[in-house]
């Protein structure tokens, strides 16, 4: 078999997740297993382009990185001089649902709620989607030593706290999955909001394959539905200067038509599944799927944007929700119907993109004291310096 | 198995005193519903009682005892079980039914066993 340099790479690295998952079960310690497969990889990636791919690369992978593990044992059971407990036999081809349930441990163990929200980041970038830890530190704009640390604490307490590496039981699993999603969405944005596309890649690249894995779970589909969906529109959110381009202003025709229709059929299929309680992450989905399926920003069916808002308020309450539902309402009944419902929400006094929106508004509505003034309080709660720049300029300052 | 201690930081009552019954009778509930796990534990007289006792200038030095508790905080160390479970999902569902748990919160760690 010969394959090109790239899809090389992403084989030895898709196939790597899978041994780790396997291995993991068979020796019980994540770090041991992760520096066998590791060792493989390294092994796969010198090897595999002289001599060819061998005709099992999973196989291949799994007897490398066993034997690996296996040397690391004995030479630790010799070091502290005892014998070597006897080595479990990983069947060296497991089939598909085996690969599948070792594949969903590693999800849940990685995503585990006694885990920091930081910590399940970081395992999930490095474990799940293959990263070395230098990429995990770039990815999350670390100090290389403080991704290592940090990964490291968490496979200690994986270890000695004895986090289960287990596919959580049926009665858990809706509560479990949504903390999965919660760190891959925010992992997605994390890289969407600071426009770094390995992170994008990579958060997409695990809500496909915890979309292979669950396909049955509208959780993961509208995940993955909502990563599509504002993935396509990647190429149009940052102007030449730097600048953010907002949704209106965004060129469509640029859009992945390819992600969008992906995205779009997901958010039905997920639906189809839940037609009387959606998923919040449907329910976003579905906010999204109706901005990019509309050919202007003009024509965005803004009745079918505020319902779906009303949907995700019912299933998800956030006062963040109703002041982007707010923002739909202006666009629908203009800016004088939705100021006042923006000014309810002083909940949001700490959050910059309510002033922001209240900034905008009141710029519509011809009120530039108050915009400007709204501007600086958006500001000094922390709106990013593009975003920042944009509304100053718009508000002509 | 492993072993787990499950710290209880909650009010600073006197479990000894009258006033304290009916939050015995549900450690006791507790106690006879998680017997099968429950390897060992007490409950803590109050901060009030507490000597924190420190040694200056490395072993031999100053013996420096002050009255109170380590850490002056709203919710203080009233007691502990040892449990012993699968794995940390089962401690934490014992740890949950752990009275404490709601009236303050309950600290689970894996105890070392030196072998």
């Amino acid at each position: 078999m010969t394959v090109a340099g790239d899809t090389l790479a992403r084989l030895i690295r898709d196939e790597g997740t899978r041994v780790l998952a396997t291995l993991v079960r068979v020796i019980g310690s994540v770090d041991l297993a992760e520096d066998a497969v590791q060792d493989a990889v390294v092994r796969a990636l010198e090897t595999w382009p002289r001599d060819g791919v061998p005709d099992n690369p999973r196989a291949w992978l799994l007897v490398t990185a066993r034997r690996r593990a296996v040397d690391v044992l004995r030479r630790e059971a010799k070091r502290v001089g005892k014998e070597a407990d006897a080595m479990p036999l990983a069947e060296a081809d497991p089939p598909p649902s085996v690969i599948r349930d070792d594949l969903l441990r590693l999800v849940f163990t990685c995503c585990h709620p006694c885990l920091s929200v930081d910590a399940q980041v970081a395992l999930s970038l490095r474990t799940l989607g293959g990263l070395s830890t230098a990429e995990v530190a770039r990815g999350l704009r670390l100090p290389e030593a403080t991704a290592a640390k940090r990964l490291t604490r968490a496979k200690q307490k994986i270890a000695t706290a004895g986090i289960p590496y287990r596919v959580p039981a049926a009665e858990e699993l809706p509560e479990r999955l949504s903390g999965v999603a919660a760190t891959v969405y925010l992992i997605f944005n994390e890289g969407y909001a600071g426009v770094r596309a390995p992170l994008v890649d990579e958060a997409v690249r695990l809500a496909r394959l915890l979309a292979s894995l669950m396909p049955d779970e509208p959780t993961v589909l509208g995940l993955l539905a909502l990563l599509l969906l504002h993935d396509a529109r990647r190429c149009t959110r940052v102007a030449d200067d730097g600048l953010p381009v907002l949704l209106a202003d965004q060129d469509r025709s640029l859009w992945d038509a390819v992600l969008i229709q992906e995205g779009v059929s997901l958010v039905g299929r997920a639906l189809r599944r839940t037609p009387s309680a959606p998923n919040p992450y449907v329910a976003e989905a579905a906010i999204a799927a109706c901005h990019v399926l509309a050919p202007t920003y003009a024509s965005t069916n803004w009745d079918a944007v505020i319902s779906w808002y009303d949907v995700l308020f019912t299933v998800r309450p956030s006062p963040v929700v109703s002041l982007n539902r707010a923002a739909a309402i202006a666009e629908r009944d203009g800016a004088a119907v939705a100021l006042p419902l923006v000014d309810a929400l002083d909940v949001l006094a700490d959050y910059p993109w309510w002033h922001a929106t209240r900034a905008e508004l009141l710029h519509r509505l011809g009120n530039h004291p108050e915009a400007r003034a709204a501007l600086a309080r958006a500001e000094s709660t922390g709106l990013t310096g593009g975003h920042a720049a944009l509304l100053r300029r718009r508000l002509g300052e | 198995m492993p072993t787990y201690a499950a710290l209880i930081y909650s009010a600073d009552v006197d479990p000894t005193q009258p006033e304290a019954a009916s939050m015995m009778k549900d450690y006791n509930e507790f106690g006879a519903a998680a017997a099968a796990v429950i390897r060992g534990g007490k409950a803590l007289y109050p901060t009030a009682t507490a000597t924190t006792v420190r040694v200056n200038g490395g072993k031999g030095g100053d013996i420096v005892t002050s009255d109170g508790p380590y850490a002056e905080t709203k919710e203080a160390l009233t007691g502990f079980y040892l449990i012993e479970c699968a794995d940390l999902d089962e401690a934490v569902k014992v740890a949950a039914q752990i009275p404490g748990a709601w009236d303050g919160a309950v600290e689970v760690r894996p105890i070392v066993e030196f072998s």
